[in-house]
């Protein structure tokens, strides 16, 4: 017994441990960006464009892409993503070839490496299409890679909720689609958001891809097809072409705070949300 | 088998040679059922005999699993539920159904049971209010809830929610209510208060409920049938079936020497 017990302790010491280190490398990653950034961020920073090629002024046209990008790929993924997720879990028969490949194929897309699907927006968006490099080629670019974590994330939400909820609204005599919508999509809100706030951090940490599709343009992204750089893309070139570390750090603050601010907006509306009925 | 003479007014459905089956599995074998308007009829029987299939098959609730295959016929009065005129929104319209576990939708009581009405078209706010007072009366919740209408219905305890899922039934005013073992989630007192209703509302509608507990087949019950590896055993009155069972196996049941 006294064995046991110490071998538990000695367990319970090295999970301990493990949890801790979690802890001190983001506060570690967090307090250095935090420190090394802070000293070029001011109002400025955050209001003005940019000048002499980001050594000068602020960041405001990155932010404004950013934001203009990822709205954009919301806004054509999660209609498709939450659809799909709706197709397969109340409409399709599972055991149908077109669910299992509709399901193959959001897993194999899950995998595929960000620049994959870049060179693939270039190709398609910016040259077969003619949109040029524009917020909007990267804005779809971006879309088709988030589709499939909004899709997984959406159906596993539905699955969650849908299973008693369904038969006792089908049992009323409501349609496929009333019960859908009254009862299981907004029992499923919360997983489904879920999935957009990781999609969300995925879109506004992507480089690479949004080079080769959105350009990197310093100018003020006001059409959709527009150029424009994003905040990621920024902090990539400030910190590869030696224009200005300092800056590149002030950037990474900035996306740090926008992405935790985005959580908890999203957390907020959630609670507020579900607390209303739960 | 013992069916039950009766004329023919007094039948509200009817099964013919109903036969179920899951992919390759033959879950019910030819059931010949008639269930009596405004009298409650228990379907008993261990796990596995398809009682809950059959009653699955009332509301054409079966399609919904995936390889089912039906034959033989229900008929809801003299419409065949089995054919191609049926509108199955409008039979579930007509032949409502509670669940063994009470699933209250995530809204607030009056919602929950304003969801049936509004989904059949009801707009009007005074409409739909009666509706939600009248239900509640009926399933003995007006008393508890009715000064409570906006509270979140999964605030309310197990019992009440399995008599508001009742009421949710009720609001879209069927004939017939089918209930797969309601009380098996519930404490002994709100069992009780179950069986008491169950009890009144066979006046206005048909009842068809499946249980394991042979006591409460016993107490609220008028007609009862044995089910066993997907055939129906004996059907009769309660009262007979219970003190004079005419199958061997029935006996063996009812005396607790399997199940």
């Amino acid at each position: 017994m006294a064995g046991a017990s110490g071998k538990d302790k000695l367990l319970t010491g090295i999970f301990w441990l493990a949890g801790i280190f979690i802890v001190l490398i983001l506060a570690g990653i967090i307090g250095y960006v935090l420190f090394r950034g802070a000293s070029s961020l001011s109002l400025d920073f955050i209001l003005q464009p940019p000048s002499r090629a980001g050594r000068l002024g602020g960041i405001s046209t990155t932010i404004v892409g950013t934001v203009y990008l990822t709205l954009l790929a919301l806004l054509a993924a999660v209609p498709v993503g939450v659809g799909s997720a709706i197709y397969l879990e109340e409409y399709a028969h599972s055991r149908s070839r077109f669910a299992k490949l509709v399901n193959l194929t959001a897993e194999t897309l899950a995998g595929i490496p960000s620049i994959v699907f870049g060179l693939f927006g270039f190709v398609f968006f910016v040259i077969f299409l003619g949109m040029g490099w524009s917020v909007l080629s990267g804005g779809l670019t971006m879309a088709i890679m988030i589709l499939p974590t909004i899709t997984r994330t959406a159906q596993e939400a539905i699955l969650a909720v849908a299973g008693e909820y369904r038969e006792n609204s089908l049992a009323l005599g409501a349609s496929r689609w009333q019960t859908v919508r009254r009862v299981i999509l907004p029992s499923a809100l919360p997983g489904i958001v879920t999935g957009i706030i990781l999609s969300i951090g995925r879109a506004v940490g992507e480089t690479a891809a949004i080079i080769l599709t959105a350009g990197s343009s310093l100018g003020m992204p006001v059409s959709p097809m527009d150029p424009a750089r994003t905040m990621s893309v920024h902090l990539y070139i400030m910190a590869m072409e030696g224009i200005s570390t300092e800056r590149a750090f002030g950037t990474a603050c900035l996306i740090v705070v926008l992405i935790v601010i985005i959580n908890y907006l999203a957390n907020l509306s959630l609670s507020r949300l579900t607390k209303a009925m739960r | 088998m013992d069916n039950v003479v009766s004329t023919k007014q007094e039948i509200k459905m009817k099964s013919v040679d109903l036969q179920v089956f899951y992919q390759d599995f033959q879950a019910l074998h030819g059931i010949d059922m008639d269930i009596k308007a405004n009298h409650v009829t228990a379907l008993i029987g261990p796990s596995g005999c398809g009682k809950s299939t059959f009653l699955r098959t009332l509301n054409r609730l079966n399609e919904l699993i995936e390889g089912t295959t039906i034959k033989g016929q229900v008929y809801l009065d003299d419409q065949a539920i089995y054919s191609k005129e049926m509108d199955v929104v409008g039979l579930r319209k007509r032949v409502g159904m509670v669940f063994q576990k009470p699933s209250v939708f995530p809204m607030s009581v009056y919602e929950n049971v304003a969801y049936g009405p509004r989904i059949h078209g009801i707009k009007n706010r005074g409409q739909l209010d009666e509706i939600v007072e009248k239900s509640l009366r009926a399933a003995n919740l007006w008393e508890e809830m009715g000064g409570r209408l906006h509270t979140p219905a999964a605030r309310m305890s197990g019992g009440q929610q399995q008599r508001l899922v009742i009421a949710r039934v009720l609001a879209v005013d069927p004939e017939v209510i089918l209930m797969d073992e309601p009380a098996s989630a519930l404490d002994p007192i709100s069992t009780s208060k179950l069986e008491e209703l169950i009890a009144e509302l066979k006046r206005a509608y048909t009842i068809v409920i499946v249980t394991h507990n042979m006591q409460q087949a016993a107490r609220v019950s008028d007609y009862t049938g044995f089910f066993l590896n997907g055939q129906l055993i004996e059907f009769n009155r309660t009262k007979e079936l219970f003190v004079n069972p005419a199958n061997q196996q029935t006996e063996d049941y009812i005396t607790g020497r399997f199940g």
